[in-house]
């Protein structure tokens, strides 16, 4: 559990970025190296590594350099940790839900008797 | 699962907001009784296997409903709603916040805000929450608190969802 605290207080950082979300959503599709990366934002190659940088940190993304090509790759695990907690309320609320459901046609029920 | 086509539940993570829509086959009337009577609120508002208690409920602008989500092992867990704005049969506003059993708010954990749409669609009646975070932070706490003591989790089920998405 102290794992996902820290790995979630990076996390929730480093999605606060348009530019890291992109990044994010971009490494969801494989990995790229940070050539390849940069490109799509107009960005210096000094301030997108500086997201790069918050990215690793977060533990959301690892770099590896083969020769002269930096490759990043996304961590999913982290990013399941926060996914985990919006499943868990997604499934309390169908369920709340479906008792409502219930509810709703019990008391429509009482009504017709009344 | 009949309504499940109904069933949206939307995150914004940059808002820090979750909103969840669902059409009910009742009038809105009865809709908007089960969301703001406690006697029918104790009968749905917990997720299964959970069940619902209420201590108090002043369902009135500046009043609040005190209860208590009970797990079949007698676990409780309780919060408040505090009622910020009332427009029957179409809106309200609330402050859902974690406490004790004597309705003391548990300082530590932030509160959300719940905005609450009740809309005719035909004979049936579409309801929209939107529950809202102060910050990003609040939001990532209570993530951390839910994934310690989540009420609907288990262990299992994480294990599950953490394969899928590896």
């Amino acid at each position: 559990m102290e794992n996902h605290s820290l790995a979630l207080n990076n996390v929730f950082h480093a999605l606060a970025d348009p530019t890291r979300r992109s990044v994010i959503a971009r490494l969801g599709r494989g990995s790229a190296s940070i050539k390849d990366l940069a490109e799509p934002f107009g960005l210096g190659l000094p301030s997108f590594l500086k997201h790069i940088k918050v990215l690793e940190l977060s533990g959301l993304i690892a770099s590896e350099k083969v020769g002269r090509v930096r490759t990043c790759t996304l961590k999913r695990e982290n990013l399941a940790a926060a996914e985990t907690w919006f499943e868990q309320q997604r499934l309390a609320w169908q369920s709340r839900y479906d008792n409502l459901d219930d509810l709703l046609t019990n008391l429509k029920g009482e009504e017709s008797e009344n | 699962m009949k309504t499940d086509a109904l069933f949206d539940f939307l995150v914004d993570k940059e808002k820090s907001t979750i909103t969840i829509q669902r059409k009910f086959a009742a009038r809105r009337q009865l809709v908007w009784d089960c969301y703001t009577k406690s006697e029918l609120l104790d009968r749905w508002f917990a997720p299964k296997p959970l069940t619902t208690k209420t201590r108090s409920m002043d369902f009135r602008e500046g009043g609040h409903w005190l209860y208590a989500m009970v797990e079949p092992s007698g676990q409780e867990y309780w919060g408040r709603m505090d009622y910020q704005t009332i427009r029957p049969i179409d809106h309200y506003t609330a402050l859902d916040g974690f406490c004790d059993n004597t309705g003391a708010l548990n300082p530590a954990l932030p509160r959300s805000t719940w905005n609450v749409t009740f809309l005719d669609v035909g004979t049936q009646t579409r309801v929209e929450t939107v529950v809202s975070y102060a910050s990003a932070e609040a939001l990532e706490q209570v993530i951390q608190m839910g994934l310690q003591d989540g009420l609907t989790s288990t262990l299992e089920r994480l294990d599950e969802l953490l394969a899928t998405l590896n």
